[in-house]
């Protein structure tokens, strides 16, 4: 185990990620290195990400009735689950991202609950993004689904920062996870928003039952793909889907993940997202900051809550940790 | 929030009669979801999450706070 920590070491100073071999050896350091593992993954975020955090509020415009079979969500139309469908106009898109602005965020994401977007919901998210950008100053991402050149060609032109396209889980695993889809025509989409010049945004969800081998093959398969963000989100299971009786991850495993991650990607923004108020709870999310974490989703999810946006600012303040600026965030891309 | 589902007919989490079962384990995760049936009826509520708030409509009982 020293061994897999010396070479963990070395990316602070090198900046390279670690194999997959390596990546799996870390999901198993023992309790009493937990906390060098963690020290490592924060000099290795500070070392390549510098000390900002970035802040990001998401929002559903399209909520419910989801054609595709995704088995940890609420939204799929095709699990009894308590989601009914729901749409959000321009004027409260807007408001969400004049709220999400307020908590000093500089990223709004729009989601929807599709298998790729209509000429309905791009005709929606057009008249959101010029309305939001004429009136709030903050990035704006989409998560729309599989997309066509077309449409990804259309939101880089409408000025879409970042398009957030997960690819959940290992490659190995995502059959599992979703039949209605492949995990390759996520690749694809994702492919295509980079060729786009759209920054990309591309995690997962722990805890759906893969194993640790699984666990390190994402976070390699992840490096392959080298997204400007990976929002990790740990399974909250949702009544009425596939996964509602998975049990939620213990803290101590998602910390050794999310360093994991860390070292699997030094220079992206790794952000927490759904989930962590359950799996890491007020003290699990002090320490992943301090443990690789250089993102947050603040304030509420999808179709579930989070934590007061004050309470996550208060934290940051508390740790020293400036929001990151859309500015720096740039900058830090460039160079 | 919670008083409201513990008040209420029907639990605003799982939908069922709030006089059925223990509905303990529902308070606790209701702290980090918004409802999602009508506490007066049972019926599930039409759910809009926001960044910060929610709005919850019974197709019954309307706005439900």
């Amino acid at each position: 185990m020293d061994d897999v920590l010396a070479r963990a070491e070395r990316v602070v100073d090198e900046g390279i990620g670690l194999t997959e071999s390596d990546l799996r050896a870390l999901l198993e350091v023992g309790d009493d290195d937990l906390p060098a593992l963690l020290d490592i993954a924060h000099r290795v975020r500070l070392r390549w990400c510098g000390p900002g955090v970035e802040v990001e509020g998401i929002v559903s415009v399209k909520t419910g009735g989801c054609p595709e079979d995704c088995h940890f969500c609420s939204q799929s139309g095709r699990f009894d689950s308590p989601v009914r469908s729901a749409w959000l106009d321009v004027p409260a898109l807007v408001a969400a991202a004049e709220q999400t602005a307020a908590t000093g965020a500089t990223e709004f994401c729009i989601v929807a609950a599709v298998r790729g977007p209509d000429e309905k919901l791009m005709r929606q998210v057009r008249a959101a993004v010029r309305a939001i950008r004429e009136t709030v100053d903050i990035n704006i991402a989409c998560s729309l689904g599989i997309l066509h050149p077309d449409q990804v060609a259309e939101l880089a032109e409408l000025g879409v920062h970042r398009y957030n396209h997960n690819l959940e889980t290992a490659r190995s695993y995502f059959p599992r996870v979703v039949t209605t889809h492949t995990w390759e025509e996520r690749w694809e989409t994702l492919q295509l928003v980079r060729s786009a010049g759209m920054e990309v945004c591309c995690g997962g969800i722990l805890g759906m039952g893969e194993s640790l081998d699984q666990r390190a093959e994402f976070a390699a398969q992840l490096a392959e793909l080298a997204p400007d963000e990976v929002p990790l989100n740990f399974l909250n299971p949702r009544p009425g889907t596939p996964f509602a009786t998975l049990p939620v991850m213990p803290v101590g495993e998602a910390l050794r993940a999310a360093a994991m991650f860390r070292l699997a990607l030094p220079r992206t923004i790794l952000r927490f997202a759904g989930g962590r108020e359950l799996t890491l709870g007020d003290d699990g999310i002090r320490e992943a900051l301090r443990g690789g974490g250089n993102g947050l989703i603040v304030g509420n999810y999808l179709t579930t809550l989070g934590r007061a946006p004050q309470a996550d600012l208060a934290l940051l303040e508390e740790l020293g940790e400036p929001i990151r600026s859309a500015e720096l965030s740039a900058l830090s891309k460039a160079l | 929030m919670i008083c409201a589902a513990v008040a209420g007919v029907f639990c605003e989490r799982c939908g069922s009669p709030q006089a059925e079962g223990d509905h303990g384990a529902c308070g606790v995760v209701r702290v980090w979801e918004p409802p999602r049936y009508c506490a007066q009826c049972g019926r599930r509520l039409v759910v809009q999450v926001l960044p910060v708030g929610w709005t919850a409509r019974c197709p019954q009982h309307g706005e439900v706070a």
